[in-house]
């Protein structure tokens, strides 16, 4: 696991990687959103009871998934940081969080737009609206502490344990609304069981959902390289790097 | 794995295992606070809180629906299928407020046993579908269906 790390996980290696890969995931992405968004606001029915006002889930879902996924990752890569002291690692966490933060917050806000009309109220205090507000504001509390503090080994070494202690949130929202009674309705998609979508909805929100994850990967990995050039600035491999694209 | 490293994942395992089960004894002790709302069943056994708001879901029951047609007033009962509470409520309804749906209601038990509400809110299920597959399976007579409106005891 050292040797792999280290190997892969040098930032030049990365860097390299990294550039060659973001263009292929950006293009894939916009690819598929545009098939996804088609197919989400044209091509999709509206549903029997929420009528047009169903077609919020083809982003509020996707984002919501998202704001799990990327908070285990950057949590996963926290800890990879921590106890394998890999440089890549703590730059890609600390580059993940903003990208996490901006999936909450859409999510949350396209959920209140939703709710009103629907629910009759922008906002309520159940389990699982309060557990994703949680996690936008460890997500906040994560960045804060990574511009809080200078060093940024001493940052990415806080922000791992702070994103580790918080890694509790996450089956709590998940599990939120089979464990408690809430207003948010359970899930959709279960494991073991028939999807309770129609296929012709389920289609364009699969669709919407690897556009989003492959949003994520080209955004992180430019994000991170930009990362790794100001952590190396000072390396020989970033001078030559520089020199390279000056005589480009 | 040299020592540091050893020590470093000890430590990262026991803090996760530590703050993972405070949060579950957290999260059991605080279990009825928790709750967004109680069933009938819940308020007939006498389990909901006296003398103070609470709220209340279950599914309107089909031909319950009574209104005052010079007001806002609006009567239905609610029934998690074993018991029922007949709600009072003046104001505008969600607009997914119909019969057979999921509601939750804030408000008092009041002495008669009636639930006087003063929000309702529609509590929206997790399927999605088309309305001309929503129509075939009324047609083939699906019933009230109260394990998707989901509530724990």
């Amino acid at each position: 696991m050292f040797t792999f790390l280290h190997k892969y996980g040098s930032p030049q290696h990365f860097y390299r990687l990294s550039r060659g890969l973001a263009p292929w995931f950006g293009g894939a992405s916009a690819l598929l959103f545009a098939a996804g968004l088609y197919g989400a606001l044209l091509l999709s029915p509206p549903d029997y009871q929420q009528g047009e006002g169903v077609r919020i889930i083809y982003v509020h879902v996707p984002s919501a998934w998202m704001s799990l996924m990327v908070y285990v990752i950057m949590a996963a890569a926290g800890g990879v940081g921590l106890i394998w002291k890999v440089k890549v690692a703590d730059a890609f966490a600390r580059a993940s969080a903003p990208l996490g933060a901006a999936f909450t917050f859409l999510a949350l806000a396209t959920g209140s737009l939703w709710g009103k009309p629907m629910w009759g109220t922008w906002w309520v205090w159940d389990a699982r609206l309060t557990s994703e507000l949680i996690l936008l504001f460890l997500y906040l509390g994560y960045m804060a502490l990574q511009t809080a503090i200078e060093d940024r080994r001493t940052a990415a070494r806080a922000g791992a344990v702070l994103a580790l202690v918080g890694l509790v949130n996450i089956p709590i929202i998940h599990f939120s609304v089979l464990w408690w009674s809430t207003l948010h309705q359970g899930p959709t998609l279960r494991p073991f069981a028939p999807p309770a979508i129609h296929m012709s909805m389920l289609v364009p929100l699969m669709v919407m959902a690897v556009a989003f994850m492959l949003y994520f990967a080209a955004v992180v990995l430019v994000r991170t390289r930009n990362e790794l050039l100001e952590l190396e600035r000072n390396s020989n491999w970033a001078r030559e790097l520089a020199a390279e694209e000056a005589a480009r | 794995m040299n020592p540091r490293r050893r020590r470093i994942v000890i430590a990262v395992a026991v803090m996760l295992i530590g703050v993972g089960t405070a949060a579950a004894l957290a999260l059991r002790a605080f279990q009825e606070n928790l709750l967004y709302f109680y069933s009938p069943t819940l308020v007939a056994a006498g389990e909901a809180p006296a003398n103070r708001k609470f709220r209340i879901g279950g599914l309107v029951v089909p031909g319950s629906v009574m209104r005052n047609p010079d007001t806002l007033a609006v009567s239905f009962a609610l029934t998690d299928t074993l018991h029922q509470v007949r709600v009072n409520y003046e104001g505008i309804l969600p607009d997914l407020f119909r019969e057979g749906q999921g509601i939750v209601a804030n408000g008092e038990l009041l002495a008669d046993g009636t639930f006087g509400a003063t929000e309702v809110l529609a509590k929206h299920d997790e399927n999605y579908m088309p309305p001309e597959v929503a129509d075939a399976l009324k047609a083939a007579g699906s019933s009230l269906d109260y394990s998707k409106f989901k509530h724990q005891q």
